[in-house]
């Protein structure tokens, strides 16, 4: 029998499927996890451990200097810049996850849906997502600010519906690769709707690229939400809020004020942390993928 | 003679851990003198692409040449530094790698890639390496020599490309060539046409080569000598003429027994149709026409099956045969449900079946069963073997958790598995071990008939018998039956009651197994059994003599609307009749249909002369 031939090399498939951990950080993607889970975790206690109220005037001073009293100083108007970066990352970090949240949903279900429901239904979804991508972002989310005027809810929805365009994208273009693929015909073959297809063929396999692209669409989302804020259009204020920040105490810079630095260095110090993870992973999920080429 | 190649000790390990090795060729030496062919042949696993790949001094990933010395001629080859290799391979040694679709770039024409190493290498500058590809073209047979080179690769049929990764691989003159199971993927007939044009070349040019495959009777044609292997250790080795006469290991008889002889007319098979004729239907196939695109008066844009009437009995196997593009797939896919048909219909038991599955009821499609051809496809690779096996349990008859669990055991056991497999993922199995979960799949739905589209053909000749063993054993203990569609005849004879010969789309021939290998039959059906690779030396020079007569062979298939489809490829077509008129079907014998417009007597008379 075939069996006993093969008992060598299936050992060593099988024990190289055992030694190989489901994802190895290098040093970079370790740094990654180190930056963001603080961010987390000051989105999580920030608030308790901040000194001040972040709306209190605390000092007399516009733009005072970092010392003993105000770690991170002052703004312009004299609130505790350290209180407010600390509230900032709960709205700021919470704001862009649930506009992400929102266009890998809506993203997606769109995607999976024009490249399985049929070529009439792909069309019509196509069109639509293409008239969107024919927009810049940003000029597209100043148009429904103005329309509707600048809440949470709609800065949350607008971010999460123009970024679900490159979800739509991506998603479709692997539900097509995917859908050709035996064992989906065998699926149809069996008699499974199309939700079954969907859950259970589809989307485990496409789940790899996918998270990747979370990570990618977060930093957008966090960069979009904060870019509005600074332009005066997402995050009102005083509201603490990073972009906000950024733009409240932009003329400190003249002075050599540190007040706007460091709002932007906390996104900036997110956006490199998350992109470091996400380098990581797809890194290796192509190492991956090229090996088995091989 | 100073030999050109010498392997010494061998040794090549795998990683399977943390510094942790596993070899999987272990202590192999051997030796190749200038000009000679040698075979590596042995089962997927036995370490025969890795030996090939160490005499380019490269391993694959994950793996390393543990010990061992490699020397061309007295080059130290496991001593060289990166740029001595580079200048080694595609200079001195050439690989030739099994699927010339994948090594050619599309995007390139066939002259630059077929020059590309010579040039590259500085071998001969472009004019000499262009005038050396169109001399190579020559003398492989290929067509349009002189304006190939310009053409890409999609517009040459996949036995030209095959020939052509030849050329390419024969280009800078190397002093040794490997090929990697060049003719494993290739129908019979276009198997035949490339191993005569490799073997051509090769004596031509003096050129070495290291031939690796699992077919013994394709290696009995080219090798001078054999090197059986098993599991990365040397089982045997010896010349061409001992080793197939008079193999002295036993797993080397055993590699032979699993080698199919030719089908030949037993007489067991008739009593076997005889007790199957009594038995009803299950499916019936009446005057079907499909294709793919849009479907405007019964007819699809591209139509790829015409006319096609067929049935299937209840425990029988109805075998259906044709190279490459002749519809078989097709075939299943329309009795599937899964392309609605153009025109025609398909009959289950007494009634007619909807075309597309959404219309078909879950009793109906539980009934009939499809198992795709590449199991390493046709398996979620992101579900465990227990759902795999588990879904149609769930689906077609509601079984849950502990009884399910049962079944699926059950059913592991009927495919010849542990149960403890039901915890794996697909990736962690072999070939084999997956079509058997792909067959079990099927099963689990207790179908009344199983549609089996070539499912050992991507199994090496073992592994494929194996299965083959299974499937009789299912259909005597169960009732199933099977519509068994395969490219190689000698498998579908071993096993079908009835044959069904498709090409291009349209049935020339039908009927019992016997009959069909018996006299008379259509000229299309003779070429495939004179195709059929014999397990002695020789036979391919017989062979391609006797088909002097049957010329043609590197014509390509044409999908047409009027005559019949085999004329310009049939050597005795009657021009202004077979180009013009469809053929009439005549019946030798009730039950045995051959559509020619010879007689009979004819067919007969063609057929005695070779």
């Amino acid at each position: 029998m075939s069996e006993n031939s093969n008992d060598a090399t299936q050992e060593i498939g099988l024990a190289a499927a055992d030694a190989r951990p489901l994802f190895q950080l290098s040093l970079m993607g370790k740094v990654g996890v180190g930056i963001l889970g603080f961010w987390i975790l000051v989105a999580l206690v920030g608030p308790f451990l901040a000194p001040y109220d972040p709306a209190d005037f605390v000092s007399d001073d516009s733009f005072g200097p970092m010392d003993a009293t105000y770690w991170l100083g002052t703004d312009y108007i004299g609130r505790d810049i350290l209180s407010r970066v600390l509230y900032g990352a709960r709205l700021t970090m919470s704001l862009s996850f649930m506009a992400t949240v929102l266009a890998f949903l809506v993203g997606i279900g769109f995607g999976f849906t024009a490249a399985l429901a049929g070529p009439r239904t792909d069309m019509v979804i196509s069109r639509i997502y293409d008239a969107f991508l024919s927009m810049p972002t940003i000029m597209l989310g100043l148009l429904v600010i103005a329309a509707l005027g600048s809440s949470i809810p709609v800065l949350v929805i607008t971010a999460g519906l123009i970024y679900s365009c490159g979800l739509y994208r991506i998603a479709r273009a692997l539900a097509v690769d995917i859908k050709v693929m035996d064992f989906v015909e065998a699926a149809r073959a069996r008699g499974e709707r199309l939700p079954w297809i969907i859950t259970r063929e589809i989307l485990p396999n496409a789940v790899v690229p996918l998270v990747s692209e979370f990570g990618l669409r977060l930093v957008f989302s966090i960069l979009f939400i904060s870019g509005l804020s600074f332009l005066g259009l997402g995050v009102q204020p005083p509201t603490a809020d990073w972009g906000v920040m950024v733009r409240e105490n932009l003329g400190g810079l003249v002075y050599g004020s540190s007040a706007a630095f460091v709002p932007a260095a906390a996104i900036a110090s997110l956006t490199v942390g998350i992109n470091l993870i996400v380098d990581d992973f797809s890194a290796q999920r192509g190492q991956e993928i090229a090996e088995e080429m091989i | 003679m100073q030999p050109l190649l010498r392997v010494e000790n061998l040794r090549v390990e795998a990683r399977v851990g943390p510094k942790r090795y596993a070899p999987i060729v272990k202590d192999v030496s051997f030796a190749i003198a200038p000009g000679e062919v040698l075979a590596l042949i042995g089962e997927s696993g036995s370490g025969k692409t890795t030996i090939a790949l160490a005499a380019l001094g490269y391993s694959r990933p994950g793996c390393r040449i543990a010990s061992g010395r490699i020397f061309l001629e007295e080059t130290d080859v496991l001593s060289m530094d990166r740029e001595s290799l580079r200048k080694l391979r595609g200079g001195r040694i050439s690989y030739l790698a099994q699927s010339a679709a994948a090594t050619f770039n599309p995007a390139l024409t066939i002259g630059e890639q077929v020059t590309e190493s010579a040039v590259l290498h500085g071998i001969m500058d472009r004019e000499a390496a262009d005038a050396r590809a169109v001399d190579l073209y020559r003398r492989l047979d290929l067509p349009g020599a002189d304006s190939l080179g310009r053409r890409y690769p999609h517009q040459v049929s996949g036995g030209q490309l095959q020939r052509l990764m030849a050329a390419m691989a024969l280009c800078s003159s190397p002093d040794l060539m490997v090929l990697d199971e060049p003719t494993t993927a290739l129908d019979v007939t276009t198997q035949i046409e490339v191993l005569g044009a490799f073997k051509e070349i090769i004596r031509d040019q003096g050129t070495a080569a290291i031939y690796v495959t699992h077919d013994l009777a394709v290696v009995a044609q080219i090798a001078d000598r054999i090197l059986v292997l098993r599991g990365g250790d040397v089982m045997e080795m010896g010349d061409t003429g001992q080793i197939v006469t008079n193999p002295a290991h036993q797993y080397t008889r055993k590699l032979m027994a699993a080698t199919r002889p030719p089908p030949r007319v037993t007489g067991d098979a008739a009593a076997a149709e005889e007790a199957v004729q009594q038995e009803p239907p299950v499916i019936q196939v009446k005057d079907l026409t499909a294709g793919y695109g849009r479907i405007t008066n019964g007819k699809a844009a591209a139509t790829v099956l015409w006319d096609v009437d067929t049935e299937v009995k209840k425990r029988s196997v109805l075998g259906v045969i044709g190279e490459s593009g002749c519809g078989k797939s097709t075939l299943a896919r329309v009795v599937a449900g899964l392309l609605p048909a153009a025109s025609g219909e398909v009959w289950l038991d007494d009634h007619i079946l909807a075309g597309g599955v959404a219309d078909r009821s879950l009793e109906e499609l539980q009934r009939v069963q499809i198992v795709f051809q590449m199991a390493d496809v046709a398996l979620n690779p992101r579900q465990r073997i227990g759902d795999i096996l588990g879904r149609p349990l769930e689906l077609y008859h509601g079984l849950k958790g502990a009884q399910r669990d049962k079944r699926v055991a059950e059913l592991l056991a009927m495919v010849e598995l542990p149960g403890s497999f039901s915890s794996r993922y697909p990736e962690e199995l072999s070939g084999g071990q997956k079509q058997r979960i792909n067959l079990a799949r099927a099963l689990g739905a207790n179908p009344e008939i199983i549609l089996a589209d070539e499912v050992t053909s991507a199994l090496d000749t073992i592994v494929g018998a194996a299965v083959i063993e299974l499937l009789e054993g299912l259909r005597e203990r169960l009732g199933v039956s099977y519509m068994f569609i395969s490219h190689d005849l000698s498998t579908v004879a071993s096993f079908a009651d009835r044959i069904m010969v498709l090409y291009a789309g349209r049935v020339v021939e039908d009927g019992s197994t016997d009959d069909i290998l018996a006299l008379p039959s259509h000229p299309y059906t003779q070429l495939l059994l004179s195709s059929v690779p014999e397990l002695r030396q020789g036979w391919l020079e017989d062979v391609t003599q006797s088909r002097a007569a049957l010329a043609g062979i590197a014509r390509e298939v044409e999908l047409t609307e009027v005559g019949c489809p085999f004329y310009p490829r049939c050597p005795i077509a009657i021009d202004g009749v077979c180009d013009t008129t469809p053929a009439p079907y005549r019946e030798p014998v009730p039950g045995h249909r051959i559509a020619c417009h010879r007689e009979i007597a004819e067919l007969t008379e063609f057929e005695r002369e070779g």
